[in-house]
């Protein structure tokens, strides 16, 4: 007997300048599944979001690629349809699902129709938790997976990121590709896919974003009927591994006109108390598109590149920070050796008041933008969950990051960046560069 | 990042039927000076899109100046009589905006996204530099290297791009659109301050103009706000009228192999000349998107995703795309990527045997009924996405459409029936007008 169709334990406004009202439901379905739900019905639709967390991460190395190709196949029959069965069926309900998995989580997601939506979760439902797994459906997409993985052998991005990760996280599952190796996929078997499925997607491990015209009481049996027959409980996920690259150069010899760069250090926690100082750091340092300091002295300035950029990597069990820059193999030591001069730069003196007003500001305003339909949202509220962000993020993250001061940014990259301790993975045919230790 | 161009290879399920806002949410108006604007209502959040697009693009450069349109548009982000240059993008930055830039064969366009209340800032940046550029050698050169950098890393690193170019090349014997927009290299090494400025003067007028603006808006603010920031702009009479030259007609089918070592999946992939979506006339190009979607949109359900990949197994993947938004006649392509030990040959003669056995078989009704499903939906997505809808409008009327045509397109996707795509498919699969290529590391282990 069922006492109640759904338990809404929080209710949050978000009243934020710039913003279109947010109010998130903390929704428990009556099996005990929780969700965010943002009610909102002025257009007929329904967006889903689910993140599991664990991904690729959980694939042993023997088995590197499950995770991967498992994702990549619940789209490929469920029950006793088969792929075309299966995509024609969403085809006819003019349902947009996604299917993906990256290192850290598997990835799903459901646009409906408000007019069909029973029929169409109920399909997606099907797929997600009972996928067939059909032998020649796992040939095929195996043969996709493996002719990807080809290409990348000759791709300098590809290249450069492989050399990059097995030196950051040795012996981890963040040195491996998320696709796995040809030797890998091709011993793959069927029960393989069914473990990956059961370890992957499991309750204990979703967050789930929902907006659309759905009203609380409506969503709880709905995520019912759609996840709950997977496990409720995922085994051990990996240990965080410390950051392991050295300082120095590494160059991967390739016939190209162009040298591929890229970079990294060691990382911060997202939950660091001083991330939001860092983050502002890097908006500034290389984050920040044409008005960064690397776009300014990299492209702007002496048009080496097409694009240079910074980034934060701080993940589940691993932390960096990275970059990438392409320039000539005339021109990229010069590329290079202005990004290194740059990141001493802004540990030296910090940033100006200009700059961090500049940066704050951007980032302020840049927030809401992001809240620009009905599955970025949801995108955002499963994120936020999984990140533990807290229900009333929204609204209290434009304050930390105005809560950033130019002493916190002078503190925070003496205490993170490391000039000395980027490690360079540059692909191509550079000249006056060459591998260190 | 600013200079996005237009993927010569557009493959997207949904792209060809979307999308456009209820029409009760769209008004237009016309300035003295020429702008045509276009307004898209849509008031969930406070955020408005605002774009600039230009009836100019790729095909319109002077012989032997090809890359120009594109590397105008990168310095459009340098100075005005106003503006310091990178001023622009510091101003949109600080007032937490996006923004960014494209050029395709076509068009040449400007964005940003942006807090609504920020619109009138917009229209005075955007307008300010639509007619006062400056540009210095100092500014122009580094500019032009990060060209040759972006050439060197979409293009010539990546051999399935110049395996496109050269398709291209050989595609268009006389029109311009067998140019890369990018430009050739060597061409691009000598473009001058000059040329840019000699374009930029031909071009940038109220009057080759088209305003976007979507998001949360009130049509008649927009327009007097317009007013106030366009509305001194001088309209030009001298815009080149767009008649490009055009292909004599196609008399023998044209097959290349393309060897590159760096190419590790080779694939065989086929464009025909076809015809595209004219002003008051889009049933024959509406049929040819339908019929992509029939022969070759998804890769199971599809005519050749049937045959091809799941019965023959001799193909991973394979598709058919067209794009009917063009300014003049377009191509229609269709591809396959070979399952291991498959060559080429057996590739290419399997997939012209597929293509006789769909004109034979004909349309499979309840695909079609799929298909048309997805259309209507189309319509309701398409509410939910306001800056594809902006999107949507500006490609349009920058390639010969009208407002109306654009709003009449679902109802002309409805109205296609079985015989009109095979009309259409049989109109278009002249051998004759076609190019095929195979991308391959080396021709003989590849046959």
């Amino acid at each position: 007997m069922i006492r109640f169709i759904a338990l809404v334990s929080t209710v949050i406004l978000i009243a934020v300048p710039g913003f279109a009202e947010v109010k998130i439901q903390e929704v428990t379905s009556p099996k005990g599944i929780k969700a965010w739900l943002v009610n909102e019905p002025s257009i007929p639709i329904l967006a889903f979001d689910f993140i599991f967390k664990g991904g690729a991460s959980l694939d042993s190395d023997e088995k590197q690629g499950a995770t991967y190709l498992m994702t990549g196949l619940l789209e490929e029959g469920t029950g006793d349809m088969d792929a075309a069965d299966f995509s024609r069926a969403t085809e006819s309900l003019a349902a947009r699902f996604g299917f993906d998995a990256t290192r850290d989580s598997v990835n799903l997601s459901a646009e409906v129709l408000k007019s069909n939506a029973p029929e169409a979760l109920a399909l997606f439902g099907k797929a997600i938790t009972a996928p067939a797994f059909n032998q020649v459906a796992v040939d095929r997409v195996k043969n996709q997976v493996i002719s990807g993985l080809k290409s990348d052998e000759t791709d300098p991005s590809a290249i450069a990121s492989k050399a990059l990760r097995e030196q950051m996280f040795p012996d981890h599952p963040y040195a491996r590709g998320v696709e796995g190796t040809i030797e890998t996929i091709t011993a793959l078997t069927t029960d393989d896919l069914r473990a990956a499925h059961q370890a992957a997607l499991a309750l204990d491990r979703a967050f789930i974003g929902v907006v659309g015209d759905v009203t609380a009481e409506e969503l709880g049996p709905m995520l019912d009927a759609l996840l709950g027959d997977l496990p409720t409980v995922g085994p051990p996920l990996p240990a965080r591994k410390a950051f392991s690259a050295t300082g120095g150069i590494t160059v991967i010899d390739h016939d190209s006109p162009q040298s591929q760069a890229l970079w990294a250090q060691k990382g911060i926690e997202r939950d660091d108390p001083d991330f939001f100082a860092m983050y502002v750091m890097n908006r500034v340092l290389g984050a920040g598109g044409f008005t960064s300091r690397l776009t300014e002295e990299v492209r702007e300035k002496r048009g080496l590149t097409y694009g240079v950029y910074s980034y934060l990597a701080s993940a589940e069990f691993g932390d960096y920070i990275g970059g990438s820059v392409a320039s000539g193999n005339e021109t990229i030591a010069q590329a290079i050796d202005l990004i290194q001069s740059e990141w001493q730069r802004i540990v030296d003196d910090g940033v100006t008041d200009a700059e961090l007003d500049a940066a704050k500001t951007y980032l302020t305003g840049a927030y809401p933008l992001r809240f620009d339909g009905n599955s970025q949202i949801a995108g955002i509220l499963s994120g936020m969950q999984w990140q533990n962000l807290g229900i009333d993020y929204i609204a209290t993250r434009n304050d930390q990051v105005n809560a950033v001061t130019r002493e916190d940014v002078a503190r925070v990259t003496k205490k993170f960046l490391d000039p000395d301790g980027l490690r360079f993975v540059v692909v191509g045919k550079p000249v006056g560069l060459d591998s260190t230790k | 990042m600013r200079a996005l161009l237009k993927p010569l290879l557009t493959i997207c399920l949904f792209a060809p039927f979307a999308a456009y806002a209820k029409t009760g949410d769209v008004t237009t108006f016309t300035l003295n000076n020429g702008l045509e604007a276009v307004v898209i209502e849509d008031h969930r959040a406070p955020v408005v899109t605002h774009m600039v697009w230009y009836r100019v693009g790729a095909a319109d450069e002077k012989l032997g100046k090809s890359g120009i349109a594109h590397f105008l548009e990168h310095l459009l982000f340098k100075g005005t009589d106003k503006m310091e240059a990178g001023e622009f993008s510091q101003i949109i930055a600080a007032n937490g905006g996006s923004e960014n830039a494209f050029t395709s064969r076509d068009y040449t366009g400007y964005y940003q996204r942006i807090a609504a209340d920020r619109l009138p800032l917009m229209m005075q940046l955007e307008a300010d530099r639509m007619q006062g550029l400056k540009l210095t050698e100092e500014e122009v050169l580094p500019e032009r290297d990060v060209v040759i950098e972006e050439r060197n890393s979409r293009t010539e690193s990546n051999p399935g791009a110049l395996f496109s170019e050269h398709r291209n090349a050989l595609m268009y014997d006389n029109h311009p659109y067998g140019i890369p927009i990018i430009g050739w290299m060597h061409e691009i090494k000598n473009l001058s301050r000059e040329d840019a400025l000699e374009f930029y003067k031909t071009y940038y007028a109220p009057n080759n103009a088209i305003l976007v603006v979507a998001g949360d808006v009130d049509p008649e603010q927009v327009k007097s706000l317009a007013q106030t920031h366009y509305g001194s702009l001088i309209p030009s009479d001298t815009i080149p009228e767009r008649v490009r030259p055009s292909d004599p007609p196609n008399r023998a089918a044209v097959h290349t192999v393309f060897e590159d070592p760096r190419v590790r999946q080779p694939y065989v992939i086929r464009t025909y000349a076809a015809p595209q979506r004219k002003a008051g006339d889009q049933k024959q190009a509406a049929a040819l998107v339908l019929f992509a979607e029939l022969l070759g949109g998804s890769g199971v359900t599809s005519f050749m995703g049937q045959r091809m990949q799941l019965e023959q197994k001799i193909s991973l993947n394979q598709a058919a795309f067209y794009d009917g938004v063009s300014l003049d006649p377009t191509s229609f392509g269709i591809y396959a990527v070979p399952a291991p030990g498959v060559g080429l040959t057996k590739l290419e003669a399997e997939m012209d045997a597929t293509l006789a056995a769909f004109l034979e078989t004909g349309v499979d009704a309840d695909h079609l009924a799929r298909l048309k499903t997805q259309v209507s939906a189309s319509e309701i997505y398409a509410l939910d996405d306001q800056s594809g809808t902006a999107r949507r409008y500006g490609e349009a009327l920058t390639s010969g459409l009208t407002i109306k045509d654009v709003q009449d397109w679902p109802s002309i996707l409805q109205s296609v029936t079985a015989e009109d795509i095979m009309a259409a498919a049989n109109a278009v699969f002249d051998i004759k007008s076609s190019v095929t290529g195979w991308l391959v590391s080396d021709k003989e282990s590849a046959k």
